[in-house]
């Protein structure tokens, strides 16, 4: 399978580690994997900030990028969903569409394209897993408590394939850390007091390593965890997966 | 946004800054979305519910018209008397002239958030009539000189010493009392003359049948009634999407409401108003006050379905975090931040950027209003019509700038890091937001694009790459 990485634009350039191990993953598994190098950013920034019109640069650059695979996979929900929902284009907006149904957050790519029964990854450590909104919501990678419904969640699928991992319970399994984007800067001192409660709720609970399928709220809970020097680590949900 | 002292974020700031508070806040509310989950979940036809509900809405507000006229006729023809009132201003006036037919100086009022939208105490307080509110929490938020903050329980910001104090100057109770059931207690027996004494008494209104002409009033304490029943003159004020077409509908909206609200099976009293008893008058007020103009608004109109139920604010991380005073609004939350635009978009701007768009009101929701894609809506709207704050739009077009055009991109990004990695002192301090409480990102020797472009080789095999996260003891905090 013909696959193209999209990578946000903060994990380019502050966690390669997550572009490289989502990279490694997919060849491991199998697929032709394609980084096209202009690629900058979905646009969510902007329009989630109420900048929706200012965005469409960006998304025709992005079809650009992005048009002609078999698939887009991109470890990011909130990215994702934004493209999902909002990529459109003036000129190729066939494309916009093509790509509109065909990308996926890497642990949806995984269970639902790739149905991933099986993985050789082995880490040995008590993960508490954190479940970024737009993803579970939003792409439905996870039921949520909210709704009177069968419980699923692709991501936790995926963990309780590797070897040695134990998946640890929160107190609240899928509450909102505060990054929200620009959120995290304009209403600084509520971001930051619900990122510290999400991050004590895995301490609390005996995690090792806090992790998840968007790198921008594990951003912004690593600059909690780090400025406050609490026993965790975080990692991508990629990284994890690609352990041997 | 204009006036920064009172701006979400501001407020927000300075009840946030109080710990303790924050705890017990979040802690409470919190409590009660599990009661809410736990509720529901004895439903198996919840969702289903839900989904009924929703739709009956939207039933009403594309034929809101004819069930008003249908209403209006028929609650006429039972005897009450119908009034209408396009604003605040309308309204606060139908209410005086009610009152001063009568020569009545004193109202009862049980809870109704539209009253305090339209400010109507302090209208009659002006006007030499005393109004006083019957509902408990409202009770204290109106001795303490504060709206509500929470649109189901008024005070839950007050430390119940807090309370106890409010109690004391205002009440005379004896200082250093908190215990909640001495002081309910208390507050009782002073509403009970307060019930028996009023001639005339106001209540909000939950449901309004269309088909039968009768509204519900719904509280736990009963005191809308005990208000109804002793008053001389009944008046009920309720905003006109309050319709529901038939009796049997509420089969299926009371049994969200409470459970949505508070976890309970059902409101302690649900009470149907068809009638004035005999030598009474039963007056109802309905009230536009903006809401045909969000009903004209396609993207927020389903807004005007909510039935008050404060789930969304429960739910609501931010709120939790934040109190509902940060809403400068008399409804708080999530629903008010989609709410209060429409009343005063430059006054509320800031209200829909409140929000991570985590999505758990809309799914808590009892009537499935989409509160986070409306927020996402009035952004979009609120930038267009150049309500944003002047920073926010300067960084937003640099933004969209350096993003779309890839040359741009990767400059920006290596001098980022270079600064990132040379003199974290120059970002890293008070002027970055973000540093306040959390550490940078450590800046990585090289992106992802130039590790790709220096280890790809055409036909999609790549140099193993070390491990950036490789093994945990390096982990472990400095
Ligand atoms: S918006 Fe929905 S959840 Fe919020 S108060 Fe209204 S009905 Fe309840």
């Amino acid at each position: 399978m013909n696959v193209a990485l999209f990578l946000p634009c903060y994990v380019d350039q502050f966690y390669p580690q997550v572009g490289i191990s989502t990279l490694q993953l997919l060849e491991k598994l199998g697929c032709t994997v394609t980084y096209p190098l202009n690629q900058t950013c979905c646009g969510q920034p902007m329009a989630n900030s109420g900048f929706e019109k200012l965005a469409q640069d960006c998304n025709e650059l992005f079809v650009k990028n992005f048009a002609g695979f078999d698939a887009v996979v991109c470890p990011s929900g909130s990215c994702t969903l934004h493209v999902k929902d909002h990529l459109h284009s003036h000129d190729r907006e066939g494309d916009a569409q093509q790509i509109r149904s065909h990308i996926y957050e890497l642990t949806e790519f995984l269970t639902d394209v790739l149905k991933v029964e099986r993985l050789p990854a082995r880490f040995m450590h008590k993960v508490g897993l954190h479940q970024s909104c737009h993803g579970q919501r939003g792409l439905h990678l996870s039921q949520m408590s909210e709704l009177v419904a069968p419980p699923f969640s692709k991501p936790e699928k995926l963990l309780t394939m590797v070897e040695g991992l134990e998946l640890i319970a929160l107190d609240r399994k899928d509450e909102c850390c505060g990054f929200g984007g620009t959120f995290c800067v304009f209403e600084e001192a509520v971001s930051s007091r619900m990122g510290i409660d999400r991050v004590e709720d895995h301490v609390r609970n005996g995690a090792e390593v806090l992790t998840g399928g968007d790198m921008s709220c594990l951003m912004h809970l690593e600059g909690i965890v780090r400025r406050k020097k609490l026993p965790v680590r975080v990692m991508h949900i990629a990284e994890i997966l690609n352990q041997d | 946004m204009g006036n920064e002292t009172k701006d979400h974020a501001a407020l927000a700031e300075a009840f946030i800054r109080d710990e303790e508070r924050v705890d017990w806040h979040d802690g409470a509310l919190w409590w009660i979305r599990q009661k809410r989950d736990i509720a529901s979940r004895q439903i198996p036809e919840w969702e289903a519910l839900r989904e009924a509900a929703s739709r009956i809405k939207s039933h009403v507000l594309s034929n809101l018209h004819d069930y008003l006229l249908e209403f209006e006729a028929n609650a006429t023809r039972n005897g009450i008397r119908v009034h209408w009132a396009a604003d605040a201003a309308e309204h606060n006036a139908i209410v005086y002239s009610i009152l001063k037919e009568k020569g009545i100086r004193q109202m009862v009022k049980s809870k109704s958030m539209l009253t305090e939208e339209c400010h109507l105490n302090e209208y009659l307080i002006e006007r030499g009539v005393d109004v006083i509110n019957s509902d408990l929490g409202e009770y204290i938020q109106q001795l303490d000189n504060e709206p509500p903050s929470h649109i189901v329980l008024p005070c839950i910001h007050k430390r119940k010493e807090e309370i106890g104090e409010i109690f004391h100057e205002h009440l005379g109770t004896e200082k250093g009392v908190s215990d909640p059931t001495t002081l309910t207690r208390f507050a009782r027996r002073h509403l009970r003359d307060v019930f028996i004494t009023r001639r005339a008494a106001l209540t909000g209104v939950n449901f309004a049948v269309a088909e039968t002409g009768e509204y519900i009033v719904c509280t736990n304490e009963g005191n809308a009634d005990m208000g109804a029943h002793l008053s001389e003159v009944q008046i009920a004020s309720m905003g006109i999407e309050k319709i529901v077409p038939k009796k049997a509908h509420m089969g299926i909206f009371l049994r969200l409401l409470a459970r949505s609200a508070t976890g309970q099976p059902i409101t302690i009293y649900s009470s149907h108003f068809k009638k004035p008893r005999e030598g009474q008058e039963m007056h109802l007020i309905l009230v536009d006050m903006g809401r045909s103009r969000q009903l004209g608004r396609p993207e927020f109109r389903d807004s005007l379905k909510c039935i008050k139920c404060g789930a969304c604010m429960n739910t609501c991380p931010v709120y939790r975090k934040s109190g509902g005073l940060s809403y400068h609004n008399t409804i708080s939350g999530p629903i008010g931040a989609i709410l209060a635009p429409n009343l005063d978009m430059k006054k509320h701007a800031d209200l829909p950027f409140a929000s991570t768009l985590c999505g758990s009101c809309s799914n808590v929701c009892p009537v499935k209003i989409n509160i986070h894609d409306q927020l996402y809506q009035w952004r979009q709207v609120i930038v267009k019509e150049g309500y944003a704050a002047h920073t926010k739009v300067l960084g937003m077009k640099a933004m969209a700038w350096t993003f779309s055009s890839p040359g741009s991109f990767s400059t920006l990004g290596k001098a980022g890091r270079w600064v990132l990695n040379n003199i974290p002192v120059a970002v890293n301090n008070r002027f970055n937001p973000w540093f306040r409480q959390r550490d940078m990102p450590e800046g990585p020797k090289e992106s992802f694009s130039e590790w790709y472009a220096r280890n790809h080789r055409p036909g999609g095999a790549v140099d193993p790459a070390p491990k950036a996260s490789s093994d945990l003891q390096s982990i472990q905090p400095e």
